[in-house]
């Protein structure tokens, strides 16, 4: 059984583990095949368990799910180590699947992609919290029999993570047995971390829509009632659950930190600010109301789906008046940011969102708005060098750090307000780029797209907020723009993001960087290395918008200075571009509307001699 | 074009009863808003009363001003109901509705999906059952 330490099944790459590893992961393959040996004895003999025991080098699923999940990834990811490691494909975890996952789930911990090339690497041991006391905790007694049995809705979900059929009698003695994988943490954080194993299941077996009802339950705030509706509560969760992805590693940390029971709802200063801000470049007036129409357009550019953004705006929307006041417009933001970071929408509205509660403990801030260029115009060049540097997926995972205040997001925030504030412009960029972008060559410092309303901004302040894009990180704060835009920088090749970068266009201001992106899929990436090569700037006149890729020698963390200047007369050359491709595309226009009315107009009177020529119809 | 905005009944079972019911009653509800005649349209009652009665049920019809219809079916066994209540039931029906489109991301015609309105019908059908 502990065999494995070199060999894959000859169907992987060879699987090379350290001592240490080899020491760790033969120990838990013991406890899962032995749990999994346990547990299929006294179980009413279902099929799964009848595949377990035979062999006794082979993990039990349910234990091995257990595992799994205590290693709070998310499910998807769960998911694809699943299948890459092989179990899959043969059936079973055994000991070399079961090594591939373990490995695999490590370097999900440590940030890199599920790839199978990822286990190649030397990686840190991966990490499991999981506690015999904690399911005490929660459960009473868990070698009792009803007591096992309250777990039952929450472990059915490993069933449907490895496609059995929705048993609850198996699992009943094998929860208990996995406690000894780690350190007992704190009970709060796993009474959440087992309900994530709803979603993981319903994600998988359902397309309800989303429901808030078993949020109520994760929430911290409801600690203390949590075992007690552990135990009545998880049968109308686990059919309501909700379709949301399960939460990011990130929430680990919030959860220990925090000590109050709402606090993913609560809004911290910088993040009040930038909603402000962001008010600010809607309407300029804070006092003042934003009208539906241009919220819409501005909370769909989320990309969340419209039920979800219309019911994020039932909540916000307190008085239903169709205009959102600051407070409102603050609540409103807060949740779709929070969403995307894979929070569940609440029931209810938070009473940290409510209007009297925002109004009350923020006053309303009379900062120079200007500011907020720098946020959106700053964000996405900071963004990318940490973007570029992960997955797509992950890129989410950035997303999950703003709503959590934890020590690592604020602190990076304070540098960049600070550096904002102080427009002390090259410290920051050095850093950043150069602590985060040395495996690619990113295009940081990209002038980003910014929203249609703040176009104006950005030719005013073009000037000043080119000095300070670089160093402001305020990142991730939900800038679903910026997403996108970093989204596209690594994937530009994919359409739909560069099919809304048209629609987009569309509704804006003629002179805007945008309509290079409806241009074929190559042209941005060239676009994105713009910047960066002052040589190119030439080459621009040649090429429809941008230079050609061979910018890849970028310097990102030299000069930034005349980077800046430079992102500026670049910004002017593709203005002028697009107003002379926006005059042509008119004229093309204009033309073809030409052509079409005469079209029609042959034809109509073409019918008309259809109708007089065809022989009249008697009866 | 009459298609249903929204659609709810309790109890479930048999539902299509009701579907059909509400679905027939349209046509009634039709031919009283156009018994008045344009002129009319500013005096014409939202409310419309009773519309037809079976020997098992009541339907009850409330038209809005941008010619949405309400339509209420309720069990003839159940007497405690008077006019009064009905047309407070429509009146917070028409208010919800009105919430509800002030939501810039609903789309006038699309099916309803707000939460609080279906709150909204759902104490209004356990009050009355």
């Amino acid at each position: 059984m502990e065999a494995a330490a070199g060999g894959g099944c000859g169907s992987g790459p060879p699987l090379l583990l350290s001592e240490g590893e080899q020491q760790c992961y033969s120990e838990l393959f013991a406890r899962c095949a032995a749990a999994g040996a346990a547990g299929g004895g006294p179980g009413s003999g279902p099929p799964e368990a009848a595949r377990a025991v035979p062999s006794a080098a082979t993990a039990a699923a349910g234990p091995v799910a257990d595992l799994f999940r205590a290693s709070q990834l998310p499910a998807e990811t769960l998911h694809q180590i699943t299948e890459l490691c092989g179990a899959k494909r043969v059936g079973y975890f055994g000991p070399t699947q079961f090594y591939i996952a373990l490995k695999l789930i490590a370097a999900a911990q440590s940030g890199l992609p599920v790839r199978i090339e990822s286990i190649k690497c030397e990686l840190p041991l991966p990490r499991f919290l999981m506690s015999k006391t904690d399911a005490e905790i929660r459960f009473g007694n868990p070698t009792e029999l009803h007591g096992t049995k309250v777990q039952i809705p929450y472990l059915i979900t490993e069933k449907n993570t490895f496609k059995r059929m929705d048993d609850e009698d198996k699992q009943e003695t094998q929860s208990p047995t996995m406690s000894p994988l780690a350190s007992p943490p704190s009970s709060p954080p796993h009474y959440q971390r087992v309900p994530l194993s709803h979603a993981y299941g319903k994600l998988r077996s359902n397309t309800e829509q989303m429901h808030p009802a078993p949020y109520e339950a994760r929430q911290p705030l409801v600690q203390p009632e949590g075992p007690s509706s552990g135990a009545p509560g998880t049968k109308p969760p686990r059919h309501q659950a909700s379709l949301i992805r399960s939460f990011s590693v990130e929430r680990e940390p919030q959860d220990n930190n925090s000590n109050y029971p709402d606090e993913p709802w609560r809004i911290t200063e910088e993040q009040r600010e930038y909603y402000v801000n962001q008010f600010r470049s809607l309407q300029p007036d804070p006092s003042s109301f934003i009208s539906g129409s241009v919220a819409k357009n501005f909370f769909t550019k989320s990309k969340l789906s419209i039920p979800e953004l219309s019911y994020i705006w039932e909540l916000s929307d307190a008085d239903c008046d169709g205009a959102l006041t600051l407070p409102e417009f603050c609540a409103a933001f807060h949740l779709i940011v929070a969403r995307k970071n894979g929070y569940p929408l609440p029931e209810g509205l938070p009473p940290t969102l409510q209007t009297e509660y925002l109004q009350a403990a923020f006053p309303k801030p009379k900062r120079e708005c200007a500011l907020f260029d720098s946020y959106s115009e700053s964000m996405p060049a900071n963004q990318q060098p940490r973007d570029l540097n992960r997955m797509e997926k992950l890129s989410v995972k950035d997303m999950a750090d703003f709503p959590v205040p934890t020590q690592d997001v604020t602190s990076d925030d304070k540098q960049g307000l600070k550096s904002t504030v102080d427009e002390a412009l090259p410290k920051d960029v050095s850093e950043d780029p150069a602590t985060k972008s040395g495996l690619l060559p990113p295009p940081p410092a990209l002038p980003p797209r910014p929203c249609p309303s703040q176009i104006s901004h950005l030719r005013v302040n073009s000037k000043r907020s080119a000095q300070r894009r670089p160093p402001t990180q305020l990142p991730n704060y939900g800038d679903f723009r910026l997403q996108k835009q970093s989204e596209q920088a690594p994937e530009a090749e994919i359409h739909p993001q560069l099919n809304r970068a048209p629609s987009q266009a569309a509704e804006s201001s003629p002179a805007k960087k945008d309509i290079p992106y409806s241009q074929p899929p190559s042209k941005p990436i060239r676009r994105k290395f713009r910047p960066e090569n002052p040589a190119t700037e030439n080459q621009d006149t040649s090429t429809a918008v941008g230079g050609p890729a061979t910018a890849a020698a970028v310097k990102p963390h030299a000069a930034v200075q005349k980077q800046s200047s430079k992102q500026k007369k670049a910004i002017q050359t593709a203005i002028r571009k697009n107003k002379e491709a926006n005059a042509v595309l008119a004229r093309l226009n204009s033309e073809l509307q030409q052509q079409l009315k005469e079209v029609h107009q042959e034809r109509i009177a073409l019918e008309n001699q259809l109708e007089q020529l065809r022989p009249v119809t008697v009866l | 074009m009459n298609y249903p905005l929204y659609i709810r009944s309790a109890p479930t079972e048999n539902e299509l009863k009701f579907h059909y019911m509400v679905h027939t009653s349209l046509d009634v509800v039709d031919e009283k808003i156009s018994a008045m005649g344009k002129a009319l349209v500013d005096q014409r009652e939202l409310y419309l009363g009773l519309l037809y009665p079976t020997e098992d049920y009541k339907v009850y019809g409330y038209v809005t001003n941008s010619k949405v219809k309400f339509v209420m079916v309720v069990d003839s066994s159940n007497t405690a109901l008077r006019d009064n209540e009905i047309r407070s039931m429509f009146r917070k029906l028409h208010n919800s509705y009105t919430d509800v489109m002030c939501n810039p991301f609903y789309n006038p015609g699309d099916r309803i999906q707000s939460r609080a309105f279906d709150s909204m019908v759902t104490s209004m059908m356990i009050q009355v059952c």
